[in-house]
């Protein structure tokens, strides 16, 4: 173009810049993802066909290790094991999206309005009280919150699922306002209002979209947190309850047995760490390519 | 000793992961004593080639050639961390550019330059408080003593730079490379850093390699000229030959583009397309720079009685606007207001170009950020055409905005990165509740006046040079048709190559569209070449403002001298190095 | 520095009331009959009544707020509605516990985390960097309660050197005491070190990219001598920050582990309050939570200012 010297310069960047915008995908993306998939693929799996039914017991074949017909062997009262880590997925992805959300339905617009209030000089301090509110209820920790709710109402999953829901807002929040600070601040958008458009529109044309890879690598790590929090609120007892299965309690269960029947903790153990690994790796993976600061460190 | 004080040999650069180099065949040498500038744009690849010498390169580059220094024993690119610990400080030190980030936020100065003293083991301990303090003596610190107990954040850039130089220099090394040392100072600041990089080198006899962007600069502090471009040396030459007889096409369009007092016959800057029929800068031949007034010829003369434009109905009015900032402490903290502006009072005719010209501090921004009706002032007046902007309505600020728009200084953060130039171009038009499809063709219309064609709206920023980025900032702020157009430093942020043209296309358009010009800049120079008229800021405070002659003729205070007197020229530069 | 801290401090009072408030609000107000609650549904209205009277729960919400926050501000929990002894004894007895316990967890973690995350990142590109970086990626996904297990099987069915279970705090003996400690400190501290390696690796890679280690360098300092005179220091910062979110989860983490072998910590006293529906001691005991990992936030708060000076002098 009309620009010689500067092209070659910037030409070279805007290469670069360019192969990144381009979904590429790097390991940990691929390997966190194969790993979701895996977990999803189960659950689904399991609405129209398990080895056996989630109740069906073996009376003869209690506590068996692996075999063909029990791929991961049985538990005290004969029922399958591989069954029952289908159907525990299902409870585990269950609470994950329940959970994430209600964490980024109410976490991103709090942190978003906070964000815009601090640009006014009246709502300062209604920004700031936002955000101290979001500091204190990031003193209640998820499981905490569990146990109250757990307390308060009937264990189970629905309570169990709401407090962790509740006790990732504030991670939300945090995410949405710095990111739409940091937006607010740049001077595409004082472009923009000397241009004349609004607040909201601001919000919506140049805030969103640039906050929205933030906001994705906070779901992702939330929702470990999430799959983390119910397996021990099940493993307590007060997450889901008896007839339905869960990795949790399936582990939990598992205690008693475990210097005759190891086994029977390892498959439980086993998922929750690779859903908890999956969504971590994703989370890791999207923050490595939406982040070209972090890019350049390399995936180690 | 015939021997070179630095010898670099075939020096080629080459990222982790592909085939292109970044930097090929340089070779270069410096006798010892000697002063040598490196020059080059953004990506010429000069401040590898110093990171190279002092083996400092990032690990995933990969390096191939020699790097051999005086005294040391090998190949710097090759040699051992530790072995090359041994020789950096003690043969070859370095002064970088970020004078904000360069030392250590949790450590005291004299911590700082203590450590350097102790690395090498060649100042007895109990001397060492003795000579940091002699140190930053030497580097005409303010309270030198005071200054050893400060921490980095409690300094001026300037002074930490010169903390930079003390500890750069506190081994009286044989050769010191200073990166840009500079280019992130005020250029009153500039000034003073500069000579005493020059006294100091000469003080303790070193050789130095100095790496700038700004031919001004490197001609006052160096002997020789290297000249870089996209990672190889395309020239090299004394400063007058560099200057005056310069060989590459580069070079001379290089230097072109870097002088602002010279035009070609049309009134334009010089180009990198232009250069040939530039004849150096003025004072050394050219007689062809003497013709300042062809580039104002298009301001109306009403541009010149701005004092009295009371009665030309002016188009801008800033009458004792203040504006104070309370510092924000919670709760507990309270501390007295900064006084950002202070009573400024000026007007503004239609037609007129006016540069306001301060350092940073100055208040520049706060006022335009105010005129443009983005902040309110705490205190005074500001009517643009008939808008009352301290105290407009909503309605009243959409109206301004229509005819005030803003061009902003950093091309890569002020366009949006996640949406297309034809939505960035348009914006300024759907707040007006135009239709898409008219929107559309008034941008592509608009782009083409700023010299980019049709296929660019459908691309995103970062496909965009800057200089291009800021063409698309421009065709932002005129798609609406303001009347007057503030610029925001717009060119402070572009290589000079770059500026040139984008300057010159500011002048076509402020013809074109017959605007009224703010434009505001830290660089005289550039204001001096755009602007009938300037207003000279300082600390909240207009110092001096009149025409661009006449302050630049006659300055009445002695901070717009000063100011004057710092603001390198090619041509000051030529005349202070022959 | 002392405004600072001032400040600080304001802001911990506020939120400390305002988090009364809310677990007040949430056990007292939400659930509707404590008293009913306790009794389970199919005590007679009488007895319930008799309950409400006794414990004072017929008085209004406010006053009932009052007379809690009064009562704890002079160190009384108030009495259990279902065992109807006080609650302060069994929260001091059982928080010593827990905080041996999670204490020992955050610092092994840190003796563990801060050294290796230093080392994979200065080998980032090495096999054992990669492997440190791929190990604590691994870690952090395994639940402590599961770790708990794997060492339970390993080291204690298998090998027999720990108990598998129990408690015995050091005045019973100090030999008892230790050799029970191991195995829970050493399943909480585990994945909270796995994290802190990784917190600690991209802190040291952050620094390491800073031009003062440049600075550093140009003076003549290793890359690595550099790290450690200018680069730890200011790698600590972000650190601080993730070992004080670690220590507040790591209190509450403590449950499942205090479950898995049955030791009495404050946690073991939670999840028996909630079955047994002992409103009133759950309400003191996570008050008790929230306090500590707001004292813990606290502190972080004020080490931010004696690592970096120029929160310090921020005024």
């Amino acid at each position: 173009m009309s620009e010689n010297p500067s092209t070659t310069s910037a030409g070279e960047a805007s290469v670069d810049r360019r192969r990144r915008t381009k979904l590429r995908l790097n390991s940990s993306m691929i390997i966190g993802g194969v790993l979701i998939l895996l977990i999803v693929a189960l659950a689904l799996v399991s609405f129209i066909w398990t080895p056996y039914g989630p109740s069906a017991v073996d009376p003869v074949a209690r506590l068996r290790p692996s075999s063909p017909e029990h791929l991961f062997g049985t538990d005290r009262f004969g029922r399958d094991t591989l069954t029952w880590i289908m159907y525990g997925a299902r409870i585990t992805l269950m609470v994950g999206i329940v959970a994430v959300g209600i964490a980024v339905l109410i976490g991103t617009p709090i942190g978003i309005v906070a964000a815009v209030f601090a640009q006014y000089p009246w709502g300062t301090w209604l920004g700031a009280v936002i955000m101290r509110a979001n500091d204190i209820l990031l003193a209640f920790p998820a499981l905490l919150l569990a146990i109250v709710f757990a307390a308060v109402y009937q264990p189970g999953t629905g309570p169990a699922m709401v407090a962790v829901g509740i006790a990732a807002i504030p991670g939300f929040a945090r995410v949405a306002r710095s990111g739409t600070m940091q937006v607010l601040g740049s001077e595409y958008v004082r472009a923009a209002r000397a241009s004349n458009r609004s607040v909201p529109a601001i919000a919506i044309v140049h805030v969103l979209p640039n906050i929205a890879s933030m906001v994705i690598v906070q779901a992702s790590v939330a929702f470990a947190i999430s799959v983390l929090a119910e397996a021990g609120l099940s493993f307590l007892g007060l997450g889901t309850q008896a007839p339905v299965p869960s990795w949790g309690r399936m582990l939990q269960e598992s205690q008693q047995f475990l210097s005759t029947q190891p086994e029977l903790a390892l498959w439980p153990g086993l998922f929750i760490a690779l859903a908890v690994l999956g969504f971590n790796l994703l989370g890791d993976g999207l923050r490595d390519r939406f982040d070209p600061k972090m890019e350049a460190r390399g995936n180690g | 000793m015939d021997e070179n004080l630095l010898e670099v040999n075939d020096l080629t650069i080459t990222p982790a992961g592909t085939e292109t180099p970044v930097l090929q065949d340089v070779s270069l040498s410096l006798a010892p004593g000697e002063r040598v500038g490196l020059i080059g744009e953004s990506g010429s690849g000069k401040s590898l080639t110093a990171q190279s010498v002092m083996g400092l390169l990032p690990e995933e580059l990969r390096a191939e050639g020699t790097v051999s220094v005086q005294g040391f024993d090998g190949n710097v690119l090759t040699a051992k961390e530790k072995t090359l610990a041994r020789m950096r400080s003690d043969l070859v030190s370095m002064v970088f550019q970020e004078p904000m980030s360069a030392l250590n936020p949790l450590m005291r100065i004299g911590a700082q330059i203590a450590e350097v003293l102790r690395i090498h083991g060649e100042v007895a301990r109990g001397d060492i408080p003795g000579r940091v303090l002699g140190l930053l003596t030497s580097v005409h610190m303010p309270d030198p003593n005071g200054a050893r107990y400060a921490y980095p954040h409690q300094l001026s850039g300037g002074q930490r730079q010169r903390v930079m130089l003390a500890i750069a220099l506190a081994n009286s090394p044989r050769l010191l490379i200073c990166d840009e040392p500079t280019t992130a100072l005020d250029v009153t600041v500039q000034r003073h850093m500069l000579d005493l990089i020059a006294e100091r080198v000469a003080a303790v006899q070193a050789g130095l390699l100095f790496i700038t962007h700004d031919l001004a600069v490197v001609a006052g502090v160096c002997d020789r000229v290297i000249v870089m471009y996209a990672g190889r040396i395309v020239e090299t030459g004394s400063v007058a030959q560099i200057f005056t007889d310069p060989q590459h096409e580069y070079t001379r369009g290089l230097l072109a583009s870097s002088d602002l007092e010279a035009t070609d016959a049309r009134g334009k800057l010089y180009t990198l397309k232009t250069a040939l029929s530039y004849a150096g800068p003025a004072g050394a031949t050219a007689p062809a720079a003497e013709e300042p007034a062809d580039v104002r010829e298009p301001a109306p003369a009403s541009a010149g009685e701005s004092d009295t434009a009371a009665e030309t109905a002016s188009l801008i009015d800033v009458t004792g606007v203040s504006k104070h900032f309370r510092a924000r402490g919670p709760l507990l903290r309270r501390r007295s207001p900064v006084r950002a502006l202070d009573d400024i009072s000026f007007s503004v005719a239609a037609g007129q170009r006016l540069g306001i010209v301060g350092e940073s501090g100055s208040g520049k921004s706060t006022l335009l950020t105010i005129l443009s009706g983005l902040d309110r002032p705490t205190s005074g007046q500001v009517r643009v055409g008939d808008v009352r902007v301290e105290s407009a309505s909503s309605a009243a600020l959409r109206s301004l905005r229509e005819d005030l728009q803003i061009v902003f200084q950093d091309p890569f953060a002020s366009l949006d990165p996640r949406m297309r130039v034809e939505d960035i171009v348009s914006e300024p038009l759907v707040a007006r509740g135009m239709v898409r499809a008219e929107r559309l063709a008034r941008v592509e219309e608009m782009l083409l006046a700023v010299d980019l064609d049709s296929k660019a709206m459908r691309r995103y920023p970062h496909q965009f040079s800057g200089g291009q980025r800021q063409r698309i900032s421009i065709a932002r702020a005129l798609v609406t048709r303001p009347q007057i157009l503030v610029a925001d430093e717009p060119v402070s942020a572009l290589d000079v190559s770059v500026r040139a043209q984008v300057l010159n296309l500011l002048t076509d358009l402020v013809d074109d569209y017959a605007l009224t010009l703010l434009f505001v800049s830290h660089d005289l120079g550039v204001v001096k070449h755009l602007c009938s008229d300037v207003i000279v800021m300082k600390d909240g405070h207009i110092v001096e403002s009149g025409s661009t002659d006449d302050i630049y003729a006659n300055p009445r205070e002695d901070y717009t001298r000063s100011l004057i007197a710092a603001t390198p020229s090619l041509a000051g530069a030529l005349a202070s190095a022959t | 520095m002392i405004s600072y801290v001032a400040n600080r401090a304001i802001q911990f009072v506020l939120a400390l009331i305002v988090a009364s408030v809310v677990v007040f609000a949430l056990m007292s107000i939400l659930p509707g009959n404590a008293a009913q609650v306790a009794l389970g549904t199919n005590a007679t209205p009488e007895a319930v009544a008799a309950l409400e009277a006794q414990y004072g729960l017929d008085q209004p919400p406010l006053i009932r707020y009052f007379d809690w926050v009064g009562g704890m501000l002079a160190g009384d929990f108030g009495t259990s509605y279902v065992t109807g002894a006080p609650i302060t004894p069994v929260i001091l007895a059982s928080v010593q516990v827990t905080g041996i316990l999670v204490i020992a967890a955050i610092i092994l973690a840190i003796v563990i985390a801060v050294p290796l995350g230093t080392f994979a990142a200065l080998e980032q590109r090495n096999w054992i960097g990669v492997t440190i970086s791929a190990l604590s990626q691994i870690g952090i996904a395994v639940p402590n309660f599961l770790a708990a297990i794997i060492l339970v099987i390993v080291f204690s069915l298998t090998l027999g050197w720990f108990p598998s279970q129990g408690w015995m705090a050091p005045v019973e003996g100090l030999g008892g005491f230790l050799i029970r400690l191991v195995l829970p400190v050493v399943s909480l501290a585990l994945v909270q070190a796995a994290i802190l390696t990784r917190y600690m690796r991209s802190a040291v890679l952050d620094v390491m990219r800073e031009d003062y280690i440049r600075t550093a360098r140009a003076k003549g300092l290793t890359r690595t001598k550099a790290l450690f005179v200018h680069g730890l220091r200011n790698a600590a910062i972000p650190v601080i920050t993730v070992a004080g979110v670690q220590l507040a989860t790591l209190l509450v983490g403590a449950v499942i582990i205090e479950q898995i072998f049955v030791i009495p910590g404050i946690g073991s006293e939670l999840v028996r309050s909630v079955a047994n529906r002992d409103l009133v001691t759950v309400q003191g005991i996570v008050m008790v939570l929230v306090l500590l990992v707001l004292v813990i936030n606290f502190i972080v708060d004020v080490l931010y200012p004696i690592v970096d000076p120029r929160i310090r002098n921020a005024s």
